[in-house]
């Protein structure tokens, strides 16, 4: 069976930095977040956090968001100029949309090709975007004063630490499926390492996958 | 650039990056590592995560210093928007607040400085005075907006003789807490030295006789109850400080 090439090297670095990154930033996060919890009643358990305490947490987070925002920034970078985004991503219309999140409900979405349907490339286009929400927002709480304009997108500090904690939220759903998926077609998880896949056979009467 | 302590961490010895690559290439094995740490007290100081973590906070510094714009006023708010019930914080409860007395305090003054008088409360209250209404931000998160009103402490330095090419200006305070602020923020237009709260005279819990009123920095960076200030090139460190909190922690 043929072999495609199905995720360039870059791709695959940023994706494995950025899963540490991110469950770094959300673990400690929950630590800085149950020093002065948003909702009442609402708080981590010390299992799932990182840092031990406030200080440790923050530690943890602002070293590891150096990462987290420079990998994504050379992503973004390279996904916009290469034309791999155009490719990967683009068209997206909300019929398709409706249509594969219809089929993948009733399992009979098809697994014909190594490109995404519109419901893949919904979520990685709005994972990217809840990346950034987090990250404009985790600005604006990390400087006040110096991103003032930027802190105006969000309404003010006290109002952007509510953004950075949906944008978490947003990214922690993301995880959750993403996941999921992964354990339900596990040879999926390869090509992100070796970055090759195995072609797909001609698409002949292709019955549900 | 700002801080002493941070050059021997910043130059990455070899070890440290080899433990950055360990930590980046065998990704199970730092997500493994990581679950170890979870729930656990901070790693102890010696571990190569605390390394980098520490390596990290220098970098930290130096790139808030870098970012801090010396005019840029934090942003003021109206009387209307002042939080009723400003909060009180410390690493003590609020019925243990040192009980400043007015007759004999006495603002002691140390390190480059000219003219090393000690300043009475009243020698301080006749200075010009300036008023703001501001979020006081706190380390933790929450925010709330008060209204101060004392001396800028730009003015004060300057009335002392200060070096203001110094890098570090430090304060003791009565409750034995202390804190360092850099000097581009003790410049700041908004750094006061703040001797009233909503117009009143600053009360015990709030730090009489005065409290360091810095906007452009978290709660635990503006020091109450201040006993002595020394102007010094000698990384001072202080209370959270010394016990992980990011030094330069700049708004």
């Amino acid at each position: 069976m043929a072999w495609v090439k199905l995720h360039p090297l870059y791709v695959r670095i940023f994706h494995w930095l950025n899963a540490f990154a991110i469950v770094v930033m959300i673990m400690s996060g929950w630590q800085i977040y149950n020093a002065s919890p948003l909702f009442e009643g609402l708080t981590f358990p010390p299992a799932f956090t990182l840092g031990g305490w406030l200080g440790g947490a923050i530690q943890f987070h602002l070293a590891a968001m150096w990462l987290f925002v420079v990998n994504l920034l050379i992503y973004l970078l390279f996904g916009f100029t290469s034309g791999r985004f155009h490719m990967r991503f683009l068209p997206l219309y909300p019929r398709d949309v409706l249509h594969d999140l219809w089929a993948a409900m009733t399992f009979r979405l098809k697994h014909d090709s190594h490109d995404y349907n519109a419901v893949q490339k919904l979520f990685y286009i709005g994972v990217i975007g809840a990346m950034l929400m987090t990250f404009l927002s985790g600005l604006v709480v990390w400087k006040p004063v110096q991103m003032q304009a930027l802190s105006l997108v969000f309404g003010n500090y006290a109002t952007a630490r509510y953004v950075h904690f949906a944008g978490m939220s947003l990214i922690c759903a993301f995880i959750v499926v993403h996941l999921a998926l992964v354990l339900l077609v596990p040879s999926t998880l390869l090509p992100m390492i070796t970055g090759r896949a195995k072609e797909f056979p001609k698409k002949e009467n292709q019955h549900v996958a | 650039m700002l801080l002493k302590r941070g050059n021997k961490l910043l130059q990455p010895s070899r070890e440290l990056i080899s433990t950055e690559r360990r930590l980046f290439m065998g990704r199970s094995l730092s997500l493994g590592a990581l679950m170890m740490l979870t729930g656990c007290e901070a790693p102890a100081d010696d571990s190569s995560v605390q390394r980098i973590l520490d390596a990290m906070q220098s970098w930290n510094d130096k790139a808030q210093g870098f970012i801090f714009s010396p005019n840029k006023l934090a942003p003021v708010y109206s009387e209307a928007e002042i939080t009723p019930d400003f909060p009180f914080n410390a690493y003590y409860s609020e019925g243990k607040s040192p009980e400043v007395a007015e007759e004999g305090y006495k603002l002691e003054l140390a390190g480059l400085i000219d003219k090393k008088d000690s300043w009475t409360l009243q020698q301080l209250r006749a200075l010009p005075r300036e008023s703001q209404i501001t979020r006081h931000i706190c380390v933790e998160g929450w925010s709330a907006i008060g209204k101060w009103g004392g001396v800028p402490l730009r003015n004060f330095l300057t009335t002392i003789g200060a070096d203001t090419s110094a890098k570090y200006v430090s304060f003791k305070c009565a409750d034995n807490y202390s804190t360092s602020i850099d000097m581009a923020t003790a410049l700041h237009p908004q750094t006061i030295m703040a001797l009233t709260f909503a117009d009143q005279v600053l009360p015990r819990k709030f730090g009489f006789p005065f409290k360091v009123r810095i906007p452009t920095k978290l709660g635990f960076k503006n020091p109450k109850h201040v006993m002595a200030i020394e102007v010094t090139n000698t990384y001072p460190g202080g209370y959270w400080e010394d016990q992980g909190y990011n030094w330069f922690s700049g708004s």
